[in-house]
């Protein structure tokens, strides 16, 4: 039962590794579409979407709804659009342009195609081992890509960011393959430190607050690409990276940083605290300076940093997006190198050395 | 706020040292090896602290430093903060056509604008904003302001961050650990005197622990038996042992990993084990003088396992032995003496015996762990003419120059029991909870002012205008407004304002 659950598992990954590199090949047509697109003579914009531009700089509100995007897949149509009062929002976009193209679509089915079939992978792993599937270094890869996708799926139910989906879906692959290669351990129980709620709640959480700083860490680049565009075009230099122009603005690229920023620190934080009650029980102190520990901190300390860095003059803008994709690189560094490479009490990478 | 950010971010740059090499707290083994590793690098690394980063004075100095500026800015903000709910929203702006989210709508007929106006300050007070209702004659207006608690939550959040630095600080000084090993059978009770090892803070009273006792039952280790990649990996630790409070009561009850016993404002934690084997000793003339369960160190992970025995009287020659316990012994007898399972499949001591003089009675303190061999000749082992001595469970071999006989009679466990005693830790958890509530609700709950103003144009129809104003993040200030509206436009058509008044 066991083998043939995490054979299906193993299969299931497979799938979802070559599903999601299709979707990724749909982001990235879809991109250069934008280009074409961009480079195109655009037609005059609309008064309507000149107002609505002029709405949204103002209440710098970020509801996806707008009757030009109204060919969003059925089953990732924002459900603001009632509620968002008919004000067509999206006009941020720095052009006119439709944002759904074909390749749009393909990518974004494919890639719930791929989810679903992610989790079942995940799933079915859970179930061969008879706990959950995130007790080490593999099968925190395969849950942390699964939730990255899935809180990438779910934000862009409220939030259109599926333009950053090129970059989501490259990193969820090179994960994938990195701990496909790396990692894969088959099946074993859970050592007895491992063996408590707080796994369940700990990880799941600080998985989560990782998929958030994921997405921030997408949407400051973006920022920052933007930004040099922007500041290009005000010197009126050699315009660049066309596709940008179908991105949102600058400025509003920054607001969504910072949303889903702070929702990753405020999964963080949870995670730190959670993990502090957890070393009490299994290790008789809730702070001891342990290599996770202190990277855990770290992390912690530059996302509240970021949060000053937004409210500090001279710090908003590049400074701030900076911060954040420095503490995404200390996340992956976490994951990635404290685990595999440093020593600790926290050994559960399940790969031996 | 340049301050706090650069303090912020000099901190968790200044974090990073120490987890590149390792820490005196936390791995003082690993310190000892660094200085072997890098003898050149070790004393600079030492001098600037870096073997114990997190109370290095300059680690301590920035966090130090982010904590008074913070205290500089918690105290004006929190009394702008007080100023600011004790103050009325701000008059209405004469154009809110410029503000966010404007809409425009005509009341139903017959409603005046005093009633509309009414009937928006209800509405809005019920969504628990501020109100304050002005009257030009020739316009009437509300202005409502909430979200207070946006700031309220931030300053909770910076205050509490305060609290756990000033409750770790003092929480140092109530604290202590102790470490004591136990094996099965054996009682320890909790005075300073029993502890293996002991660390009080300062302000401890060592004298006067709470004088608990527990008896170690049992200790069942469970292992992955399956022939698999996880052979052997251990699957369960369980200690039953009789608490015995310092009232006289007392239970039985289990500790486990992650599952401390708690007791009398201790905790005591099973954070290691291992084998203890029996050996007894008999004289020439078969008469036991010693048989005792000794602690065997684990030195690898299926437990081949080293301890040491001394045997200070009772032979003819004092005895020290250095003893190796593997309990799953390989069955090749030349083979090395690893153990290649950690159940005790085929348990075996092989023992390296000396006499002489074992130097107990000098009045030097000796581990248990550790043998000196000055003073001492090996009579078995490598080194001596009789080859070390090799014993399976229940098996009696002689001892060189007939001196007597050892037997290997039985197998017990140990548990390495920690006991903390920390009488702070509850309120860091109190804080830390206020951090989290504090920061949800600073950054969730959206500050917002919002207004609705009536006019009444020459024909008598009263024209209606909505605005807001985000006082920091609000994504969602366009829908409150759009909202506002719609619950304004319906109370007015259901006449609601009116029992509103009432
Ligand atoms: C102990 C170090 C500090 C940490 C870890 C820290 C952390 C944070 C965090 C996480 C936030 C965002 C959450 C919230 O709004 O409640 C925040 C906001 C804020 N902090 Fe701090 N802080 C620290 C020190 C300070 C200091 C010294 C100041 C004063 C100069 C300060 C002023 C502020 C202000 C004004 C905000 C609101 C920013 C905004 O509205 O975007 N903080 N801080």
């Amino acid at each position: 039962m066991t083998e043939t659950l995490s054979s299906i598992s193993e299969y299931a990954i497979f799938a979802t590794m070559f599903l999601y590199v299709v979707a990724f090949v749909c982001f990235v047509l879809d991109l250069a579409q934008r280009s074409a697109r961009a480079t195109a003579p655009t037609a005059v914009r609309s008064a309507v979407e000149r107002r609505a531009a002029a709405a949204a700089s103002v209440s710098s509100a970020a509801s996806p709804a707008s009757p030009s995007s109204g060919a969003a897949t059925a089953t990732l149509a924002p459900p603001t659009a009632a509620t968002g009062g008919g004000v067509p929002a999206d006009g941020a976009r720095t052009d006119g342009a439709p944002t759904t193209s074909r390749a749009l679509k393909l990518a974004m089915t494919v890639t719930v195609v791929a989810w679903a079939i992610h989790l079942l992978a995940d799933i079915t792993r859970g179930i061969a081992a008879g706990r959950v599937p995130w007790a080490n270094m593999w099968e925190f890869s395969l849950t942390g890509t699964l939730v990255i996708v899935g809180i990438f799926l779910l934000v862009n139910l409220r939030f259109d960011l599926r333009y950053v989906g090129t970059f989501v879906l490259g990193l969820v692959c090179v994960l994938l393959m990195w701990a496909q290669v790396f990692y894969y351990v088959p099946v074993a129980p859970l050592p007895p430190a491992l063996q408590s709620y707080w796994l369940v709640i700990h990880i799941l959480v600080a998985i989560t607050g990782t998929a958030f700083f994921a997405l921030g860490f997408a949407l400051a680049v973006a920022h920052l690409l933007q930004a040099w565009r922007e500041r290009r075009q005000e010197l009126s230099l050699p315009p660049v990276l066309p596709f940008l122009k179908s991105l949102p603005g600058s400025v509003e690229l920054e607001n969504l940083t910072y949303r889903v920023n702070i929702i990753g620190f405020i999964f963080w934080t949870f995670t730190l605290i959670a993990g502090a009650i957890w070393a009490e029980k299994a290790w008789g102190r809730y702070w001891g300076w342990d290599t996770k520990e202190v990277w855990t901190f770290i992390i912690w300390v530059i996302y509240a940093g970021y949060i000053h860095a937004r409210a500090t003059r001279g710090w908003r803008g590049s400074r701030s997006a900076w911060l954040s994709i420095i503490g995404f690189a200390a996340v992956m560094f976490n994951f990635g190198v404290v685990n595999v490479f440093f020593h600790g009490l926290h050994s559960y990478s399940g790969l031996t050395n | 706020m340049r301050t706090a950010l650069f303090l912020l971010l000099l901190l968790a740059l200044a974090a990073v040292p120490g987890s590149l090499v390792p820490q005196r707290t936390s791995d003082p083994n690993g310190v000892t090896q660094y200085k072997v590793d890098h003898p050149t690098l070790y004393p600079i690394l030492d001098k600037l602290q870096v073997f114990s980063t997190y109370s290095s004075v300059w680690f301590s100095a920035i966090y130090l430093l982010l904590f008074v500026s913070l205290i500089g800015c918690i105290i004006p903000r929190v009394k702008h903060h007080v100023d600011a709910m004790l103050a009325k929203p701000p008059k209405t702006p004469f154009r809110l056509s410029r503000m966010a989210g404007y809409r425009e709508a005509e009341a139903p007929a017959g409603v005046t604008a005093a009633e509309a106006i009414e009937a928006a300050r209800a509405q809005l007070k019920s969504a628990r904003y501020r109100t304050v209702v002005f009257d030009d004659g020739r316009q009437t207006s509300v202005s409502a302001e909430r979200g207070y608690l946006r700031e309220t939550g931030n300053l909770v959040f910076h205050i509490a961050l305060l609290g756990i630095l000033v409750v770790v600080g003092i929480g140092g000084g109530f604290g202590w650990t102790a470490q004591r090993v136990v094996v099965t059978g054996q009682t320890f009770v909790n005075t300073s005197v029993n502890f293996d090892s002991f660390n009080p803070g300062r302000f401890v009273d060592s004298d006067n622990l709470p004088a608990y006792s527990v008896k170690v039952d049992d200790l069942k280790v469970t292992y992955d038996s399956a022939n698999g990649d996880s052979r052997g990996q251990a699957l369960d630790y369980d200690a039953t042992v009789t608490a015995t409070r310092k009232d006289g009561s007392s239970y039985r009850t289990h500790i486990k990993v992650n599952h401390p016993l708690r007791i009398d404002g201790t905790s005591v934690y099973l954070l290691g084990n291992g084998y203890a084997p029996v050996l007894t000793f008999r004289d020439a003339n078969g008469k036991v003088i010693k048989s005792e369960a000794t602690p065997f160190l684990p030195e690898d992970s299926n437990l081949t396992s080293q301890g040491v025995v001394k045997v200070a009287s009772g032979l003819s020659e004092q005895l020290g032995i250095i003893g190796i316990f593997m309990p799953t012994a390989p069955t090749d007898t030349d083979a090395q003496n690893l153990s290649s399972y950690p159940g005790l499949n085929n348990p075996r001591v092989s023992l390296t015996v000396y006499a002489g003089d074992l130097g107990v009675d000098s009045g030097q303190p000796q581990s248990v762990y550790a043998l000196d061999t000055k003073g001492l000749t090996q009579i078995a082992g490598p080194t001596a003419k009789t080859k070390g001595l090799n014993l399976g469970l229940g098996e009696t071999v002689k001892l060189p120059n007939g001196l007597g006989s050892v037997t290997f009679s039985g197998v017990k466990r140990f548990a390495s029991l920690d006991i903390h005693h920390d009488p702070t830790q509850g309120w860091v958890l109190v804080f830390a909870i206020l951090v989290l509530a504090g920061l949800l609700t600073s950054l969730f709950v959206p500050r917002r002012r919002m207004w609705v103003k009536a006019t009444t144009d020459a024909s008598g129809a009263v024209r209606l205008e909505y605005a807001g104003l985000a006082r920091g993040e609000d994504p969602r200030l366009d829908e409150a407004v759009a909202s506002l509206v719609a619950a304004h436009q319906k109370r007015l058509a259901l006449g609601g304002f009116k029992n509103g008044k009432a």
